[in-house]
């Protein structure tokens, strides 16, 4: 494909309003976290700043940049400025592949509402939720710390334990539609979402992805009252805000990729399909929070019992399954 | 199988924590909204007056001398009816750990804790208190309660003449 100027105009406008998008929701997301945690525990939550609260988001950054930005004199300095990027930008990265509305007719021309349709998506998605374990691990292992240490420590053996149950959960969804393309996986699920199809692999994937954001009942890594904040207890300032900021914009690329692969995208009768998208993924995020509000951490066995002995057998038996029946149809 | 009793106890928690969205919060907006304390909440400190609308404080420094945290100071001085009486009294509230125990020494009832909260100061000289600061109009806890009807006698009444106090004995009458 050659690449004119009015493509090279459009990508860049896609990857701007990408970037403006992702960042105000994961700002909000914090927001909504919580108020809505808030209002589990019968509390208000944050309604100060703006009414309900709304510019909270922009004071929180304003305290963050202001706040002084310490290192460690016994840290590993390179790294330890290296590892909040490395835990950001994957999760930003994976927003490349993830389409959010069918294909707009603009100006005569076909427009894809995604940067990249890759014909390895969910390949190009597993890899980069592996390179994610490297912030966890090396921000822990950069810091000196042995609470940060330890954080990291249980992050990496977290995070390679699910990734293989999520990928095993995937299996299934790339045998349905019979492609690696998120776009493709979509166009698949024009009939019918997966989810009836793949109950089992949905259940498995949504167990897998809270473990692969390190929330709540799989929030080892970070384990406030055991690690003060686990791998990232060294960090101050933007440079914890970049973690942070992470962390959230993993939970709106995990929410959107569970709503892609099981609920059929942005597909959805009447509304239009980027309103379907970011319903799906609203309430995705909703259900992330609260689990949140309701679930206590798992302890360290327990959490390697339920990745290694329950999770990984039943997506292997899971696609066991799915290709008898694929065989046998 | 236990696995399932897991997932119905784990819907159950989500049930539950979803219902408590729609339940009112408990939270009460500080500045603009406030909570009426209790009556015999220890609150700030007041000096109160008599029934006659006089001081009631004596200036007898028990208040002082109780204070865990020596936070009450204060200098006696006599009036021309020879009642005692505080010249000054101050109280350093960025001191005072509203124990209560000032109120429980004072045989006048002169001093006493207010279900009133406290109000912040930005300035730590602020949160001293002088006896204009401190002196309220009203009785306070005991509303009839007048320290002088009941003793204090021979400076203002005859002795006897207090309405729980019997006349005292003439001894010459018990003589055999």
């Amino acid at each position: 494909m050659i690449w004119t100027a009015t493509d090279i105009a459009l990508m860049i406008g896609k990857i701007v309003l990408l970037y403006a998008i992702i960042l105000t929701g994961a700002a909000y997301l914090v927001l909504a976290e919580r108020r809505i945690l808030g209002f589990l525990q019968d509390r208000i939550g944050p309604n100060r700043v703006g009414p309900f609260g709304l510019l909270q988001p922009l004071a929180d950054v304003i305290k963050m940049i202001t706040k002084e930005d310490m290192i460690p004199k016994a840290a590993d300095r390179l790294l330890f400025s290296m590892a909040p990027a490395m835990a950001a930008i994957p999760a930003i990265l994976t927003f490349a592949i993830i389409p959010v509305g069918a294909p707009l007719q603009l100006f005569g021309r076909q427009v894809n509402l995604q940067i990249a349709d890759l014909n390895v998506g969910v390949l190009f998605f597993m890899a980069l939720s592996s390179v994610a374990v490297y912030g966890v691990a090396l921000g822990g292992w950069a810091s000196n710390s042995k609470y940060a240490l330890l954080g990291s420590i249980r992050g990496l053996s977290q995070l390679i334990s699910y990734e293989l149950s999520m990928g095993l959960s995937l299996v299934p969804v790339v045998m349905l539609s019979k492609s690696l393309s998120l776009a493709d996986i979509v166009n698949a699920q024009a009939d019918m979402p997966f989810i009836v199809y793949q109950p089992v692999a949905f259940l498995i994937f949504l167990v897998s992805i809270l473990a692969e954001c390190r929330r709540i009942p799989f929030d080892l890594p970070e384990a406030e009252g055991e690690l003060v904040a686990g791998f990232h207890t060294e960090y101050s300032g933007m440079r914890f805000g970049l973690f942070f900021v992470g962390e959230y914009i993993n939970i709106i690329s995990l929410s959107s990729l569970a709503s892609l692969f099981f609920l059929g995208g942005w597909r959805g009768p009447l509304l239009p399909p980027i309103v379907w998208f970011f319903i799906k993924v609203g309430l995705f995020s909703f259900l992330f929070i609260w689990v949140r509000g309701t679930l206590p951490r798992l302890r360290y066995d327990q959490l390697m019992h339920l990745g290694w002995k329950f999770l990984t057998p039943l997506a292997l038996l899971n696609i066991l399954v799915t290709g008898w029946w694929l065989a046998l149809r | 199988m236990p696995i399932l009793n897991d997932i119905k106890e784990i819907l159950t928690g989500l049930s539950i924590t979803f219902r408590h969205i729609f339940r009112k919060p408990v939270t009460v907006q500080f500045p603009e909204e406030r909570r009426v304390m209790p009556e015999r909440f220890r609150g700030s400190i007041v000096l109160t007056r008599d029934p006659d609308g006089a001081e009631r404080c004596v200036a007898c420094y028990l208040c002082s001398g109780a204070c865990p945290v020596d936070c009450i100071s204060m200098a006696a001085a006599e009036g021309e009816n020879g009642r005692r009486y505080a010249a000054w009294f101050r109280i350093n509230f960025s001191r005072c750990i509203l124990c209560g125990m000032c109120a429980e020494a004072c045989p006048t009832l002169a001093i006493q804790m207010s279900p009133e909260m406290f109000h912040c100061k930005r300035q730590v000289m602020d949160m001293i208190y002088e006896k204009e600061d401190l002196l309220i109009d009203g009785t306070g806890k005991d509303p009839n309660y007048n320290f002088y009807r009941h003793a204090g006698t021979g400076v203002v009444q005859p002795r006897g003449s207090s309405p729980g106090e019997q006349a005292p004995a003439d001894p010459r009458s018990l003589l055999p």
